[in-house]
């Protein structure tokens, strides 16, 4: 059985599957997006290996590439506006 | 200006690490591994640094829905028991900061690494191109689809395209089917005389041979492409042209890679000569410059196969067991034939240099349209009039993908080479401050 793990994302608890990617639990939220464009658009992970920063979001206070990010218990997780 | 002493103490890098080794290599995947386990017969200490949580390299990346190959394991087995080899993971390689210094930065910490020799195990990444509605939510590279589903992203009974070129999409289409999702397309741009004289051509490889049965799926499509990708705020469908026809796809998520494209930036910084795509590499695997070896991907896409022997004779030669290194000689040969085979069979026809229009984003971080770059004569002119490329990524995705679209030299990469926090960039600036 997999553990679950208790992660905070702009606040709000989801409960995820340990061990997983931060761009893989936005999908457990109710919209995988990271970060908005200059321009304003959202945007989703892209690369999938820590090159394109589509997906850096702000991981207890710092930014990071969520691909390359492993969730861990009360982790807060913040989409860039 | 922020008030720095404010910053440091808050607690950001409050980690200093800085090593010293005799061998440093960068990149843990199969040519970084296999380098470290030759190299490490010698006695001398090796550093492997790498930027993803555990090692393995994409091809053998771990995560809750992998079970590793017995070969990835063993690999890693042996990096844990070799008393004078440390592995560094989650590590960025930021810049050289005087002769045979790497500035480095992981989550919290940051330091510098010294090195007698180097071997640059650096890998591949995607080529991604840019097309209508590529920056949709739900678009991603093929190779990254993989990546997210071996790292945990739920995939079940979600419609799935793949489009683009090379064995990569079939093996993402694998990794799709093996979560519960559905494959809708898988347009692979190669026309079919192509790939039946590759196949013909797979006896010499009997692995592969195989390995080609195994991954073959009823939506695979020569000759086809993406053409646009719409929605309302996600992908919801996918056009592609298929031989002469148009036809619309239906789709949750849409994965699109065209090959892969050597990681050649830190060689670049470091001055090594450049052969057509990847770094120039000699029969021991050695650069044009003398203390810096290079193998696996960034020598020359190839496989892991071939990633694994270059590897260890980039590990022999660099700590000194020649012979060793020489008698790999002939695999390498084997191996680099089926890279040949592989290249040719999968070449990207010119055609795509059409997919983006002229509004089309170019550049994703910057937000930069194909029309504002297109009179330009390189990526330097580029970047002056419209900031394509000095975005976060530093040109990684919009630097190949022009270079390809618009056949501008290759241009030299800047540091930092990836996005640092202002604490480590300091380091820097001490570093080269004691020296002077």
């Amino acid at each position: 059985m997999t553990l679950l793990i208790t992660i905070l994302v702009d606040g709000q608890a989801f409960t995820v599957p340990d061990g997983i990617t931060v761009a893989a639990a936005l999908a457990y939220t109710d919209k995988q997006t990271t970060r908005r464009s200059v321009s304003g658009q959202w945007r989703t992970p892209f690369c999938g290996m820590g090159i394109c920063q589509e997906c850096r979001v702000t991981i207890n206070g710092l930014r990071r590439p969520a691909c390359q990010t492993i969730c861990r218990e009360n982790m807060h997780i913040e989409r860039i506006q | 200006m922020p008030d720095l002493d404010l910053y440091l103490s808050r607690g950001f890098n409050r980690l200093d690490r800085d090593f010293n080794c005799e061998l440093l290599i960068v990149g843990a995947g199969p040519a970084g591994m296999a380098a470290a386990c030759a190299a490490a017969k010698s006695g001398i200490s090796i550093m492997i640094l790498d930027d993803n949580p555990s090692p393995g390299g994409q091809i053998w990346r771990d995560g809750p829905a992998v079970s590793l190959p017995e070969e990835a394991r063993h690999y890693r087995r042996q990096l844990e028991q070799l008393p004078n080899v440390s592995l560094l993971c989650g590590a960025k390689l930021i810049a050289t900061v005087g002769d045979k210094k790497w500035l480095y930065e992981q989550e919290t910490a940051s330091g510098i690494i010294r090195y007698e020799r180097l071997i640059l195990c650096s890998g591949a990444r995607e080529l991604l191109l840019p097309f209508p509605g590529w920056t949709l939510a739900g678009v991603s590279g093929a190779g990254a689809l993989q990546a997210f589903i071996k790292s945990g992203l739920p995939v079940k009974d979600q419609r799935i395209a793949l489009a683009g070129s090379g064995p990569l999409l079939l093996a993402a289409a694998q990794a799709v089917k093996k979560a519960g999702g559905q494959v809708v397309l898988l347009a692979e741009q190669a026309p079919a005389s192509r790939l039946a004289r590759l196949f013909l051509s797979l006896w010499r490889w009997p692995d592969k041979l195989q390995q080609s049965f195994s991954l073959t799926d009823p939506h695979y499509r020569f000759n086809s492409h993406v053409l646009a990708a719409e929605g309302e705020g996600k992908v919801e469908r996918v056009i592609v042209r298929q031989g002469r026809r148009r036809i619309i796809v239906a789709c949750d998520r849409l994965a699109c890679g065209f090959g892969l494209l050597s990681n050649i930036e830190p060689a670049l910084v470091l001055g090594c000569a450049i052969d057509g795509q990847a770094i120039r590499v000699d029969e021991w695997q050695q650069t044009s410059r003398a203390d810096i070896y290079a193998a696996g991907e960034c020598a020359g896409v190839g496989g892991s196969e071939l990633a694994l022997v270059t590897g260890s004779i980039a590990g022999y030669a660099a700590s000194g067991n020649r012979e060793a290194a020489a008698r790999l000689w002939r695999e390498r040969r084997r191996w680099r034939r089926f890279a040949n085979a592989m290249e040719r069979a999968f070449r990207l026809d010119k055609r795509l240099k059409q997919l983006p229009r002229p509004d089309t984003l170019v550049c994703r971080c910057e937000d930069v349209a194909l029309q504002q770059i297109s009179g330009a004569a390189d990526w330097r002119q580029a970047k002056i009039h419209s900031r394509c490329g000095m975005g976060a990524c530093q040109g990684k995705v919009c630097g190949a993908a022009t270079r390809f679209l618009l056949d501008w030299p290759l241009a030299t990469p800047r540091v930092p080479l990836a996005p640092a926090r202002l604490s480590t960039l300091i380091k820097a600036w001490r570093a080269e401050g004691k020296e002077t």
